[in-house]
């Protein structure tokens, strides 16, 4: 089985985003960036089949500016084979990352995408479910766990309510959710191999495919700031201003 | 103008996010039907019909569409879209497995989990956690939406619309339901909950979990909640986790007990009306959002607050 995973270049998730004052968007300039944590779990989940036998080969690819090879790169030494990187500085939206993404199917014949359920940065959760219905493959969304059965997958979701399981035809798409995996960290002598690893350079324009933009940014601005309240001494205390806020 | 919004039901009773998003579907205007997909549904388009303000009810019943599965949500609604200026689906994990699959369909980039609508172009979404709001213009011709419940008050039942029956589309597809293992529980819903009580890392185990925060949940009638660390762990179940990434919650109290205040956590909750936060470290960021904060051990603190309640 050939896997594609596609792998988004984000903020750091411990970094708070400051938005800028002329409310343009939030100011990136010399924040930390790194692998989307989502996409490290769908990474790791692709080197574990590999690991098991029932991968062959392990494709990272990633659509973004020049350091989105970095991410790459992380992905390369976790255990991925070799890695393609489709450069633009402008932003992608998620239905023109998976009309690119579709085009790197047609190439590249993968029996499987794995991608994160959700990048933490614009958290549109969308661009596996739009692969899917471009391509129109089945889809397992948001998964715990993932079992290869036969020719098919089967995989179990987290959803509202608890655990759903769905058996998918392949090839399929698969989006991952938090407790998937652990991801690895890669060792030293891993990262050493991963600077050898090949990255194909692509651009959009390759493709075909447009990717201007069908939403514009009329402004972003700060979520109204939640004042600290009060410290309270004791549990007596705090039931009693409970009972006088009324919320009990 | 007319909108669509796909009703979130399991098949017995409708789902308070569908009022919701009635709501949110109204602001954007024109008439709102709703569609009701399902199997042995008919107790939910009765209830769908009920919603105030809503056109009609579209009730698709067939095995194909009985667990909403994505393939074939998206080969019954592209179609219908032909009659719509829009499609409203709530922020449940059905909503968000299913819309984009309809919005690639319909070659239009998907507005997820908004938060207002401004008018039938421009919405409002939260971005980075919620550390940021984005006003966005779409400039596509149909909208696909995903609707983040606590944004918007659920819409009245003095509505009394007809039922129309459509045809649930044939199989098979690519994907197949196997089974599911719900959390049963005889709690409020953790979405539209009054109250939520939620447990962190610092309880220590399942033991500890069951034996502190559930008591507390149930003096107050609250729904049990948990951070990431604590679903992690196994100290609580998946879809009990509260954040950027796991459930949207925003009741009158929430109570958040040995829960450090990470922004991921925050996300989920800070929009709540009244916060409570037990926590034995004075500098825990929790304490930056709670109205009323308490520094101590929660094995001491929880039991103590549970007695007196
Ligand atoms: C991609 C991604 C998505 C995420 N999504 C979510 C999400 O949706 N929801 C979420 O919650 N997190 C999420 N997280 C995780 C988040 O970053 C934090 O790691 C998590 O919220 C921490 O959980 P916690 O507060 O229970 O644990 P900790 O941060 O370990 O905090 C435990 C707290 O308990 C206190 N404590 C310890 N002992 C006691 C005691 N005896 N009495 C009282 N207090 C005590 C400590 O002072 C501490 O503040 C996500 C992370 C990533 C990377
Ligand atoms: N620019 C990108 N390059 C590669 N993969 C991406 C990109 N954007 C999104 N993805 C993938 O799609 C997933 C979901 O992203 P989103 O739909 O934006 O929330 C991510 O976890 C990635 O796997």
């Amino acid at each position: 089985m050939k896997v594609l995973v596609p792998v988004k270049r984000v903020i750091d998730y411990n970094v708070k985003v400051r938005v800028k004052p002329d409310q343009t968007g939030v100011d990136l300039a010399n924040v930390k960036m790194s692998m989307n944590p989502f996409d490290e779990i769908s990474v790791e989940e692709a080197v574990r089949m590999k690991e098991a036998g029932t991968a062959t080969e392990v494709v990272i690819v990633s659509i973004g500016p020049k350091q989105a090879q970095e991410t790459i790169r992380t992905a390369l030494a976790m255990g991925g084979d070799r890695g393609i990187l489709i450069n633009t500085d402008e932003t992608v939206e998620p239905l023109a990352v998976a009309k690119i993404l579709a085009k790197v199917v047609a190439e590249e014949s993968p029996d499987l995408v794995l991608l994160g359920k959700q990048a933490i940065d614009d958290d549109s959760n969308q661009t596996g479910q739009m692969l899917a219905a471009l391509l129109d493959w089945p889809q397992g969304t948001f998964a715990y766990k993932i079992e290869k059965d036969g020719d098919a997958l089967t995989v179990t979701r987290e959803v509202d309510g608890g655990l759903q399981t769905v058996k998918l035809a392949t090839p399929a798409i698969v989006t991952v959710d938090l407790r998937l995996n652990e991801p690895r960290y890669a060792s030293l002598p891993n990262i050493m191999k991963a600077k050898k690893k090949p990255i194909d350079e692509k651009a959009p324009g390759d493709y075909g495919v447009d990717i201007s933009p069908r939403l514009s940014v009329v402004k972003v601005t700060e979520p109204p700031v939640r004042e600290a309240g009060e410290k309270v001494e004791d549990v007596a205390t705090l039931v009693s201003k409970l009972k006088s806020a009324g919320a009990i | 103008m007319a909108v669509l919004v796909i009703a979130e039901h399991d098949n017995a009773s409708l789902n308070d996010a569908t009022h919701k998003v009635v709501t949110a579907a109204a602001k954007f205007g024109g008439d709102v039907d709703i569609l009701v997909a399902g199997e042995g549904a008919g107790d939910v388009a009765a209830a769908a019909a009920k919603v105030s303000g809503v056109r009609k009810v579209v009730h698709a019943d067939g095995a194909s569409v009985a667990k909403q599965l994505a393939e074939a949500m998206e080969a019954l609604v592209v179609p219908m879209m032909s009659g719509y200026d829009a499609v409203f689906i709530p922020a449940t994990t059905t909503g968000k497995n299913i819309a984009p699959r309809i919005a690639a369909k319909l070659d239009v980039m998907q507005l997820s989990d908004i938060t207002d609508v401004i008018d039938t172009d421009t919405f409002e979404r939260p971005i980075y956690a919620g550390n940021a709001i984005l006003t966005v213009k779409s400039s596509d011709a149909k909208k696909v939406i995903t609707v983040r419940g606590t944004a918007f008050e659920a819409a009245g039942e003095d509505g009394s619309a007809s039922v129309e029956a459509a045809d649930a589309p044939a199989g098979p597809f690519k994907s197949e339901f196997v089974s599911e293992q719900m959390v049963k529980s005889d709690r409020p819903e953790l979405a539209g909950a009054k109250r939520v009580v939620s447990g962190g890392r610092a309880l220590g185990s399942k033991e500890e979990f069951d034996r502190l925060i559930v008591p507390l949940a149930d003096k107050l009638e609250a729904a049990v909640g948990a951070s990431r660390a604590a679903v992690d762990a196994g100290y609580a179940p998946n879809d009990y986790q509260v954040g950027q990434t796991g459930k949207i919650v925003a009741p009158e109290l929430y109570v958040a007990v040995g829960i450090s205040g990470a922004i991921q956590h925050l996300a989920g909750m800070k929009d709540s009306k009244i916060i409570v936060a037990i926590n034995k470290d004075e500098e825990a960021p929790i304490f930056q959002v709670a109205d009323y904060g308490l520094v101590a051990d929660l094995f001491n603190a929880v039991p103590e607050l549970t007695e007196a309640l």
